[in-house]
């Protein structure tokens, strides 16, 4: 028998990730999105500094709403990285891994995140 | 590695279907992995329908009624039926079970069986444990003693010490949450994955063991242990209800205490 020649057995293919593990890839997802994100702002202290017109036109951009969506996108991103991060801090200390709790910390997690976002933008747009 | 795609030799294609027998009330379809290694063709998913009235109420009684009634050259391993051996681990409609504890009536409509995932596969759902197997002799699975043991009578452990074992003991290295662990799946050569980490604490906390300090040195690598990202399938699928995520991060824990003195 050739046991070289073996398949894989599939697994993203069939594999259903638990809310947990949907978070946790997420969590990876957002951290790869905000690092490249900073480019963006990096673009905007760009234009800060380089006079009025450039300041002008960047400001022009960033009213598009595409690009709002960006931004509060990116700040949602924020915030929901910001509290799993936390939640890591938790589990560091190697407290609530049972069962039960880990789907509801999951939820709170995006429900707090979602609250973040809202107060943000009520302190800063309203 | 990361690699999200199968590679070209186990790509699946559509199996044969085996239609239910006539007069059959209760029918279930089951879609199941299969390869055989002498046909030199891809893996294929074959559709059984079963006639749930005359079948035990497990999966596994609908397994070797397949393999009974049905088609005999379907393959799969189980011994006890009664989940204390780990041999029937396979993954059924997406998360990873021991099918002789996992009752038909749990799932809804097709079920649907795999092998465990992302394992070297020997035939249809029998995976390659060879590498696993060796992963949990590299922890060196047994009591590691300096001292001599008592003149007249065994080595003794108190109650309290003894409830430590509670929740590690009962694992039956069904090997469900390391293949269940996306980590486990891109770095299996070098991450010890999610069962054999949850066996090393189990040595690691017993009272009678004296190999401590060099368990931790040898646990104390970024693969072997810390390539473990919280992503908890381990915890979500374990059929014995068992919590090998929490061994992990009591593991990370004592390394840390250690450093701290």
């Amino acid at each position: 028998m050739n046991s070289t020649n073996r398949p894989l057995s599939p697994h993203l293919q069939v594999y259903r990730l638990p809310l947990t593990g949907l978070i946790s890839i997420t969590h990876r997802m957002t951290g790869v999105m905000l690092s490249l994100g900073l480019i963006l702002f990096l673009c905007m202290l760009y234009a800060i500094a380089g006079g009025a017109e450039a300041f002008s036109a960047m400001q022009a951009m960033t009213d598009s709403i595409l690009l709002q969506t960006v931004l509060w996108g990116f700040m949602y991103a924020l915030f929901f990285h910001l509290c799993h991060g936390v939640r890591h801090l938790i589990w560091d200390a190697g407290c609530s891994f049972d069962n039960e709790t880990l789907n509801r910390y999951a939820l709170i997690e995006l429900f707090v995140s979602l609250v973040l976002t809202a107060a943000t933008f009520a302190f800063f747009i309203l | 590695m990361v690699e999200f795609t199968l590679p070209k030799n186990s790509k699946l294609t559509r199996g044969k279907f085996f239609k239910a027998p006539d007069g059959a009330t209760n029918v279930r379809r089951f879609e199941v992995y299969r390869w055989d290694p002498d046909s030199g063709e891809n893996p294929r998913i074959d559709a059984y329908e079963v006639d749930i009235g005359s079948c035990g109420p497990m999966v596994l009684d609908a397994m070797i009624k397949i393999k009974n009634e049905i088609d005999s050259t379907l393959t799969f391993r189980r011994s006890c039926r009664e989940g204390v051996c780990g041999s029937c681990a396979m993954n059924v409609n997406g998360k990873n079970t021991l099918v002789c504890t996992k009752a038909i009536d749990e799932y809804k409509g097709t079920i649907k069986v795999f092998p465990l995932p992302h394992m070297a596969v020997v035939k249809d759902l029998v995976p390659d444990m060879t590498h696993f197997y060796a992963q949990y002799a590299s922890i060196k699975p047994w009591m590691e003693t300096q001292t001599p043991p008592p003149a007249d009578s065994e080595r003794l452990q108190s109650r309290e010490d003894r409830a430590k074992l509670d929740g590690l003991y009962e694992c039956v290295l069904c090997a469900c949450c390391s293949t269940g662990c996306p980590s486990y799946w891109w770095n299996s050569e070098r991450y010890l994955g999610p069962a054999i980490l949850l066996q090393a604490y189990r040595w690691l906390v017993d009272s009678r063991d004296e190999g401590t300090g060099e368990r931790l040195d040898e646990l104390e690598d970024p693969f072997k242990l810390y390539r473990c990202h919280t992503i908890m399938n381990c915890t979500d699928t374990c059929p014995k209800g068992l919590n090998p995520a929490k061994a992990i991060a009591e593991t990370k824990k004592l390394l840390v205490q250690r450093k701290l003195g």
